[in-house]
Order: structure tokens, then sequence, then C-alpha cells
């Protein structure tokens, strides 16, 4: 160990670091522009124009918000808990951050090439709910306490349905790795080796668990206007509260990320013959937000007993029941190897 | 041990940026912006009124139940997760037992639903 912390050589660390701007960079800047098209397709729904006045067809929009975010003025509540109102921010931005480290966006294009990289990021996106908890504990308000409440009991009951469909994609796979994940999907049939097919109820199950666990509408409940006005952000100002919504955008973007990794075969094209590469992988995960973009706008939102019921006594049982059918298809090898890609030796 | 440590160096580089990142924005924002607080706008927000008492208050006993059944069907998870990686060399017996322990959870399952753990009303 101590022999590593020597021998690491400083041009390592810098190369890596170098593929860290690289990955975090154009991830902010999509991120800009994801903002804008999420508010643009929620304006078109509605027949109105949405952000058009900052730049070209309001392509500068957020970056005109983060400019006057930066220079707006932090409040601090006078009973709050100040190392810990700053805390929670910074944790719900770094941990969805982070998670990005092991996403691969073609074969080989990846930060950190961990063969436990699903389950590193089921255990980084976890950690985002202490940014909730400590954000509406460090408050000392009443909105923000119990919108916390409410959103940290959200995010893990459905964390619980995203475990389980995890488990069910690894039977057909053996391996945690997305790049053997991606492998697995590879095949003659283009798009129909791919795991929606097998896998097809989970496919929605998980974009509705994705949803509920990013505190997407039609579950955000964390931001009812009507009854919790803004749930654990309320005493949150200025950049603060631009990292909570950096972090639940990047999550959501991470949704998507995994969405066309599990499910649509990642970096692989659809039709055979065509090459593989990082364009699949861009238009997978911008076909999946612009889902949830659609979603967000034509759905009204859930209450929250209705929230709970639909994840502990649909979803959990459901995907529970999947657990059980996949592992039966897979182990007695029904259709060959539809389920149990390992068998196809790839 | 080497190599291991040198796969998660990157993410160890990386949390560090993103924790730079998140600490300059924070502080952009309290050195950039113009600050003057006064009482009425740092009390808590409570539609209008001034904050009764502590927000601190206590809530609803079924957060601490969901909780509880976060951990067991998480842990649950966790237990199901090296199962799966080794599912293609597992023998039958392995594969049974998975089975019976999720038989037995499922009934745990149902008898809360019996219960009424899993109501809100």
């Amino acid at each position: 160990m101590v022999e590593f912390f020597t021998e690491t050589s400083i041009g390592q660390v810098l190369l890596i670091l170098g593929q860290s701007l690289l990955l975090i960079v154009p991830l902010l800047v999509a991120l800009a522009f994801l903002l804008l098209i999420d508010r643009k397709v929620w304006a078109a729904v509605q027949m109105r124009k949405g952000p058009n006045i900052v730049g070209p067809f309001g392509l500068l929009q957020s970056f005109a918000d983060f400019l006057k975010y930066i220079v707006k003025e932090v409040v601090v509540p006078a009973g709050a808990d100040r190392s810990v109102f700053f805390l929670a921010p910074m944790i719900s931005f770094v941990m969805a951050v982070i998670a990005w480290a092991v996403i691969p966006f073609a074969d080989g294009w990846v930060l950190a090439d961990l063969n436990v990289a699903l389950l590193y990021v089921f255990a980084v996106s976890s950690l985002e709910v202490y940014g909730v908890i400590m954000g509406g504990w460090a408050s000392n308000s009443k909105y923000p306490f119990l919108g916390s409440l409410r959103s940290a009991a959200q995010m893990i009951s459905y964390e619980v349905s995203i475990g389980l469909i995890i488990v069910g994609v690894i039977i057909s796979t053996g391996s945690f790795n997305f790049g053997q994940i991606v492998a697995a999907q590879d095949g003659d049939f283009g798009l129909f080796n791919w795991y929606w097919l097998p896998h097809f109820p989970m496919l929605f199950l998980f974009l509705i668990s994705a949803m509920a666990e990013t505190n997407r509408p039609p579950f955000d409940l964390p931001e009812a206007e009507s009854e919790l006005v803004a749930g654990y952000q309320v005493e949150y100002s200025s950049t603060p509260f631009l990292l909570f919504m950096i972090g639940e955008y990047v999550a959501i973007v991470l949704m998507c990320a995994l969405v066309s990794l599990l499910f649509f075969g990642g970096w692989l094209s659809p039709i055979p013959g065509l090459p593989d590469g990082v364009l699949w992988m861009v238009l997978k995960m911008f076909f999946v937000f612009f889902i949830f973009a659609m979603v967000k706008a034509i759905t009204p939102r859930y209450r929250y007993d209705q929230l709970m019921r639909l994840g502990w006594k649909v979803f959990l049982p459901l995907s529970l029941a999947w657990v059980v059918i996949v592992s039966f298809l897979a182990k007695f090898e029904v259709l060959g190897g539809f389920w149990a890609r390992w068998t196809l030796g790839v | 041990m080497e190599l291991l440590l040198a796969e998660y160096l990157p993410i160890l580089i990386f949390l560090g940026l993103a924790v730079a990142l998140g600490a300059i924005l924070i502080l952009a924002a309290v050195v950039l912006a113009v600050r003057r607080p006064d009482p009425e706008k740092v009390s808590a927000y409570e539609c209008g009124f001034n904050a009764f008492d502590d927000a601190r208050m206590k809530f609803d006993v079924r957060f601490y139940l969901v909780s509880i059944l976060f951990i067991i069907f998480d842990l649950e998870v966790a237990f199901l997760f090296p199962w799966a990686v080794a599912f293609g060399e597992l023998s039958m017996l392995a594969f049974w037992s998975m089975m019976v322990f999720l038989a037995v959870l499922t009934i745990g399952f149902a008898y809360e639903w019996k219960k009424g753990a899993l109501e809100w009303e």
C-alpha cells in the first residue's frame, strides 16, 4: 500500500485528472442544454414558447441562470446548523457526479473500469439520500423537515425495486461490469439482442422507479408546490440551491445512461452492419431523457399514499417475482441463451 | 492489492475534482454576492407566520417502518448480488437455497402486508 502511494507517478495522476476533466466538463455543458430541452419540451406540450430570449432559441438560458445563481445572496436561516446546511448540497452534488466515473460511453471509454461498476453506481446513488435528509434537518424549518422525510422515504422505497431489477440483468450477464453487460447484448440481430426484449416488463418498472428515485414528476412529491412548497430545498438560495438542482439533473441523466446501458445495449448499433460507437450511446441517452421530459409534461402528480402503495405493493412484488422467474428461465436455459447470455460464450 | 488500488485511483481523483467544484461554487456565491441579513430574512419560512417553535419535532412512526423495511429488502438485494454474478457456475443446491431464502422472505413480506405495515392513508 505504501509502495502504491510512493510509486504512482505525478504524470499518471495528471493523466487521470485530464480524463476526469474530459468527463465532467462535457457532462455539465450537456446538462445545461438538457435543462433547456426539458423546459422546451414542457413548454411545447403546453403550447408555450419556453425560454427564448437569451441567445438564439434561448440556447444560452441555462448559462444565464447559472450566472444569476452565483450573484444571488446566500441566506442561511437563523436556527440552521451552518456546517450541515452547506454540507447537504455538496453531498447531493458530489454523490450524483462521482457515479459517472464508471459509466462507459463507448468500448473502453471509461474513467475507472471497475469489475463492480454497477454495484458502485447503486451504492453511490443510494448515498444521495443523505443530502436530502441533511438539507431538511439542517434548515430547522418545518416545510424542509417534513419534505425531506417524505423525499427520503420515497427514494429508499424505489431503490429496492431498482436493486431487484438490476439483479435480473446481472443474472443474465454474470458480471457487474458495464463493458461486459453491453458485450452480452451484442449479437446478430441488432436491437433484438438487447435486454429490453428478455427483460421487457422490467424496462418499464426501471423507468418508472428511476423517475421516483430521482424525484422527477409525476413523483416530484418533494417539490409539491401546493403542500410542501419546495420540500427540503425551501431555505436554500443561490449556489447551494444550484448544487441541489445540478445534483438532481446529473442523477436523472445517470438514470438515462443506466437505462441505455442495461436495456438498450449501450453503444451497440441497433441495425446489424452499422458501426457501434459513442454516437449510439448519446442518442439512446437522449431518447430516454426525452421520455423523462414528456412524462413530466403530460402526467399529473401522484398523491403520497399512492406513491408508497405503488412502490411497496406493486413494484416490489413484481420485481421480486421477476428475479425468481428470470433465475428459473436462466437456470434451465429456456430458449437457449435468451436469458442466460453466458452460455453463448460472450 | 496494488492493482486494486490502481483501479480505484481515478475514482478518488474524480471525487476530489467533484468536491473542489462544489466548494468553488458555494464559495463563489459567498464571496461575490452581497450579504445583508436581517431578522425577517433569516427567519424560517412558514407561509408568512413567525415560526412557532423548533422545527425538529415528532414525526410519523411510519417513516421508521419504511426505513426498517428498506434495510431488510436492501440487505436481501445485497445478498442476491454475489449469487447473481456467479449464476452461471451455481450448483442446483445453491440455486434452490436462494429460492428457499426468497420464499421465506416473501412469507415475511406477505405478513407485513397483512398486518398493514404498508398502509398509508
